[in-house]
């Protein structure tokens, strides 16, 4: 219900909303978990394993009850912690793991069964038969227990990912975070405020109180106005940051259209990776529950919970209200919900030597022995130094004592320090370099020792980056000691007490993992699933703990605690993949001819990173294969014209270009003249070969080194790296032109008749010559080289001549019975002449493996020649390129046997690489590698192709299938 | 042999306007790839005198006018506005980069949180003032990135990604858009 005059919300501002179908009405800055116990709904889940009704425990991000499913049309976010999601008009939500209803669920027949499905029931019950369990067991589990269900539609959201810096990240905006960022602020600091809350203030929001002679919330609304007004601060509120990571680096996932209606531009969350010189963690503590038989039923929350529905947002979730805590800090809530006009039926405090002096009840020594109200709590039984009672009561608020969130300071492997005067887990020293953890989330739970310690922490951080600050005047503040006697567990008491609730962990399935020998906290995490639902056991792992160190006979300190891993909040992997869908997984780059060969229908096909045409259908045309043998034999009898600007291009030049190229490649280029081009070579240094293409030598000092496409993003860098590691000191410098210039592919016997329409002077151009020429007044590189086997010159224009002089040359090469071809036709052509690719030289085979041992200079040294002439990488018993021909179809990818032989692996005799069907030849077309294969040309192989089912007898040839003397190309 | 028509790489497209700032191509400069051989700095600087630039340092240029010299790496840097000058092919390897490069431009407030979206490096001006050049990663792409004011900066893509970049910028744009009218 609604407390009349409390609450920070806009009252002028009424919402609707629908839950589980059923229509209600908050306000403006109403949490989905607000509205609804406004609006007296407690019932809200149900239970991952026993499908027990379960209510809101907290208010915040560690929610372990209270979620939901928010829907969007078609789609639905599952698992949305209810107390995180803001209320906007419209918000659809449903509950979850319930079947038909929240009120009536068949599945709680799970609860009845309890006795029989302790932890590790399923595992120790489903072990027969075996293949059961993933076909049968697991499904049917997985349907009973679990959480939200997930949508099998992609999600078409917009994410964000992004990068900030600054010189203090303040995570957290309490007492302390508000000190820390005002601290540093005013010294002029570059500061990142990070708060999770839409609303920075922390615990001074909901706590009430009053600081500096002011409402809390004055105060706070006063600092922030401060730090807006600065340009050196960044409030990023919505905000949590969710791990820390190495120099400074921490991540953040921000709410930006979670609290909106949705829409299709504004995108739901962004993932920050923030880089801070030093950084303050106020992050605050997080209130334990208390342990007792039946302690989750729907009314049963927090206290501080209470407190910040009563302060935040005007809702007591309850008529009569009852407390139970081992610490002081529940008296000041009782005392707020009397002051708020509500009944408060008792104070149960677990302390034999507390006070008993308040406006209500206080029974001292107290213990819950049972509670009652399957939807909703109604009567718990109380046992204390006095006697035992029954107390009519709808909302029971819990404190079992403060966790500090020392959650990220674990991240880099620091592991937490107990104390006992706090009965709680403090940050280990120096846990995260750069990172002092202040206030709450360092023990000092007090908002006056909060506000020193922001202050302080800030002070310090500053003097680290040289920036000298001073520590404002530190306003009045509350001041109450914490006075906590820890209680883990009701002890003697019958019943479920439980700690874990989302995961429906009870302190007996914590006793039963000691009992079988799980006694390591570790251990007892994975059999019990404490601490592994969403909450990541930021509500039951001290308590769980404190339990398995009781039964186990250890202190604390001595059991230890579990690791806490990033995030610290679930983090949606679409906002950590932001951007990466679709084609934003990687970029696209487009050739000048792109538009040209969409717009004659080619398909395109990616090569690294390029798009390439595929084909070039022609009407009448119904596969690629019908296109492509056209294409061929266009090139084979006309001319053909082909895009091949995506082959890498080196621009090198200097004194030592020719000493530098001899170096890198196996065969010598000092002794290419001037306006040749000439075929080369490349190993990597373990003798292997990295990659092969030609190099002009286009003046005395100067060449243009080619290299395929897929490996000239790794040909720069080995030239880089063989530049610096080897040969620094020699006048030789290199930059990539791979962009500079369009270049294509003119193909075919009548190429040169192409070329004679459109240059005024037809060069008598010699095989592997290059020379200048003009188009117009463009200036441009003719050379004349062939990857087909025929005629064949690659002309060279500057990239924004591109386009147009691929039309051009469409249209030139359509009136001499040619055309376009695209890559499966250059396939073909490169297959039926034996030239290799990286297909071939794919990173294993040596210049010996495909044929090439000879362009090895014995004259020179060069990168690879040594390691290539280790024992085993050369010889008979080495896989050799080959040819194949079929006369059935066969694939790349099939392995070869000798016919006879048993098919499997220790017979196997290598490989296919590539394949083709030539239309010229009238057969399929294969290069592979084939044990000692230089020596079997004529020989029978048996192709085998387990995945394509394929099983096809080839004659083992020479690679070069076509024109093996070359008459053609140097016609 | 008729004329040929340059094309820049996306074709001078509609500048796009979102959140007050402004993506746009930029045309073709003339550009060349300037990389002094061991030794010749002096002789380097000597021969670029008559621009009134110098050699920079890394992440750095040096201009005078709109003759720009934009470091681009070990050894390298990239003269923007003109072509080199006289004597400079003696000391320094010269080679013509002006058609590799899709230039862009992004100017406005938003300018820099738009490319916090993209660009994994500290924009912030007082560590990327007006001047400063870097090479960095423009999402998977390879960009080198300048201050050209206050809330301006120049964008060098490869030419062939250059539909990618600005589809990218845009959508960062279109995200801050949206959440400026989200408030």
């Amino acid at each position: 219900m609604r407390i009349a005059g409390k609450g920070h919300i806009d009252r002028t501002k009424p919402l609707r909303f629908r839950f589980d179908g059923v229509e209600y009405t908050g306000f403006q800055g109403d949490t989905l978990a607000s509205a609804l116990l406004a609006n007296g709904v407690k019932l809200v889940g149900r239970s991952f394993k026993y499908h027990r009704p379960r209510g809101f425990l907290t208010a915040g991000s560690e929610e372990p009850n209270g979620m939901v499913e928010v829907v969007d049309g078609n789609h639905h976010t599952p698992n949305v912690r209810a107390t995180m999601q803001e209320l906007y008009d419209g918000l659809t939500a449903r509950s979850q793991n319930r079947f038909p209803s929240l009120k009536f669920d068949v599945l709680g027949v799970n609860d009845l069964l309890s006795p029989f499905l302790s932890a590790g029931f399923y595992y120790k019950t489903f072990t027969w038969p075996r293949a059961f369990w993933e076909k049968l067991y697991e499904p049917v589990i997985r349907r009973a227990a679990g959480l939200g269900t997930l949508v099998a539609q992609h999600d078409e959201a917009a994410y964000e990912k992004a990068f900030a810096f600054c010189d203090l990240l303040v995570i957290g905006s309490g007492p302390t975070g508000l000190m820390a960022a005002l601290t540093a602020a005013r010294a002029g600091a570059d500061v990142i405020l990070a708060e999770e809350d839409a609303h920075p203030g922390g615990r001074l929001l909901s706590d009430g109180g009053q600081v500096g002679g002011q409402a809390a919330s004055d105060w706070v609304a006063g600092v922030l106005a401060e730090l807006k007004a600065l340009p050196n601060v960044r409030i990023m509120s919505r905000t949590t940051v969710t791990g820390v990571y190495d120099d400074g680096t921490y991540s953040a996932l921000e709410r930006v259209g979670l609290h909106l209606a949705p829409r299709t531009d504004l995108p739901r969350e962004c993932f920050w990776r923030i880089t801070a010189k030093r950084a303050v963690l106020a992050a605050g503590a997080l209130e334990r529950p208390v342990v007792f038989p039946g302690n989750d039923r729907p009314g049963i929350l927090l206290a501080s919970a209470l407190r910040a529905y009563l302060n935040r947002w005007g809702v007591v979730p309850g008529k009569r209200i009852t407390l139970i805590a081992n610490n002081d800090g529940a008296r000041e809530v009782a005392r707020q919900v009397m002051a708020a006009g509500v009944k408060v039926a008792a104070i149960l405090d677990t302390r034999e030597n507390a006070s008993a002096v308040e406006d209500c009840p206080v029974y001292l020594g107290a213990r819950i022995t049972a509670t009652k109200g399957r939807l909703g709590l109604h009567s718990i039984e109380v046992a204390h130094k006095g006697g035992k009672l029954t107390i009519e009561t709808d909302c029971l608020a819990m404190s079992g004592g403060w966790n500090p969130t020392v959650h990220i300071t674990c991240h880099l492997n620091g592991r937490p320090v107990w104390r006992d005067d706090i009965a709680g887990f403090v940050p280990a020293p120096n846990a995260v370099p750069g990172l002092i953890p202040a206030g709450a989330c360092a023990g000092d739970f007090s908002t006056a020792a909060a506000l020193a310690k922001g202050a302080a922490a800030a002070v310090d951080s500053l003097a680290v980056m040289g920036i000298a600050a001073t520590a404002p005047d530190l306003p009045s503040a509350e001041d109450a000691p914490y006075a906590i006697e820890a209680f883990w567990q009701t002890p003697g008491a019958t019943g479920r007490q439980w700690l874990d609730f989302a995961n429906d962990v009870t302190t007996k399935d914590v006793a039963l993992s000691a009992q079988e020998n799980f006694r390591s906290v570790e251990h007892m995490k994975r059999y019990t699933t404490q601490g592994m639902a969403p909450d990541q056991g930021k509500n039951s792992n001290v308590a769980a703990l404190a339990v398995l160190a009781d039964v186990t006979g250890r202190a604390i300190p001595e059991t230890g605690t579990t690791t806490f891993r990033p995030p610290f909040v679930p983090t949606s992997i679409g906002a950590m993949g932001a951007g990466g869908k679709a084609q934003g997984f990687a970029p696209q780059r487009l050739l000048t001819s792109d538009q040209a060969s969409r717009d004659r229908g080619a398909p395109m096909i990616e090569a690294g990173l390029w798009y390439r045409p595929s084909y070039f259908p022609k009407p009448g045309e119904k596969t690629w294969q019908e296109s492509c043998n056209r294409e061929v034999r266009m090139v084979r009898t006309a001319v053909g014209v082909a895009d091949v600007s995506t082959l890498g291009k080196i621009d090198i030049q200097g004194k030592d270009a020719a000493r530098f190229l001899d170096f890198v490649y196996t065969n010598t280029f000092s002794t290419l003249p001037v306006g040749k081009v000439r075929y080369g070579l490349m190993l990597r240094e373990d003798g292997m070969v990295l990659d092969d293409g030609t190099t002009a030598r286009l003046g005395e000092h100067h060449y243009l080194m080619t290299t395929t496409t897929a490996a000239a993003g790794l040909v720069m860098r080995h030239l880089d790296f063989v530049h610096q590691a080897f040969c620094a000191g020699w006048d030789v410098r290199f930059v990539s032109v791979t962009e500079s210039w369009a270049q294509f592919a003119i193909a075919g016997p009548r190429a040169r008749a192409l070329l004679a329409t459109m240059l005024d002077r037809t060069p008598d151009l010699p095989f592997m010559g290059v020379t200048d020429v003009v188009l117009g007044s463009v200036k441009a590189r003719l050379f004349r080289i062939s990857f087909s086997g025929e005629e064949g010159y690659e002309i060279a224009v500057p990239t924004r001549y591109g386009e147009a002089l691929f039309r051009d040359l469409l249209a030139r090469a359509e009136t001499l019975g040619g055309g376009p071809y695209g890559m499966e036709a250059l396939n073909v052509l490169r297959i039926e002449k034996g030239f290799i690719t990286h297909a071939e030289i794919h990173g294993r085979v040596t210049a010996y493996d495909i044929g090439m041992e000879k362009m090895v200079s014995a004259k020179k040294d060069c990168i690879g020649k040594a390691a290539a002439t280790r024992p085993g990488l050369i010889g008979a018993e080495r896989q050799q390129l080959v040819g194949l021909r079929a006369q059935a179809p066969i694939t790349a990818g099939a392995h070869l046997f000798r016919a006879g032989d048993r098919v499997h692996r220790e017979t196997d005799q290598g490989y296919v690489t590539s394949v083709c069907w030539s239309d010229t030849l009238n057969c399929w077309l294969a290069l592979a590698f084939l044990e000692n294969g230089r020596a079997r040309h004529g020989e029978s192989i048996r192709l085998v192709d387990h995945l394509r089912d394929i099983d096809v007898i080839c004659e083992v040839a020479d690679p070069v299938f076509f024109d093996k003397e070359g008459a053609k190309l140097r016609a | 042999m008729p004329e040929l028509i340059a094309k820049t790489a996306l074709g001078g497209p509609v500048p796009l306007l979102l959140a007050a700032t402004e993506l746009a191509e930029a045309p073709i400069l003339p550009m060349t790839s300037v990389a002094p051989y061991p030794g010749r700095e002096e002789q380097v600087n000597a021969a670029l005198k008559p621009l009134g630039v110098a050699f920079p340092v890394p992440n750095s240029q040096s201009a005078k006018g709109d003759v720009r010299l934009i470091w681009t790496g070990r050894d390298q840097a990239f003269l923007i506005g003109a072509p080199a000058p006289e004597g400079l092919a003696e000391h320094a390897a010269l080679t013509d980069q002006a058609d590799g490069w899709a230039r862009l431009t992004l100017t406005g407030p938003q300018a820099e949180a738009a490319l916090a979206r993209l660009v994994p490096i500290d924009l912030r001006a007082n560590s990327f003032p007006i001047g400063s050049t870097t090479r960095a990663p423009l999402g998977h792409m390879s960009m080198i990135l300048s201050r050209i004011s206050e809330n301006g900066f120049e964008i060098m893509i490869f030419r062939s990604t250059a539909r990618t970049a600005w589809h990218e910028i845009g959508d960062a744009l279109e995200h801050l858009h949206a959440r400026a009218s989200a408030l």
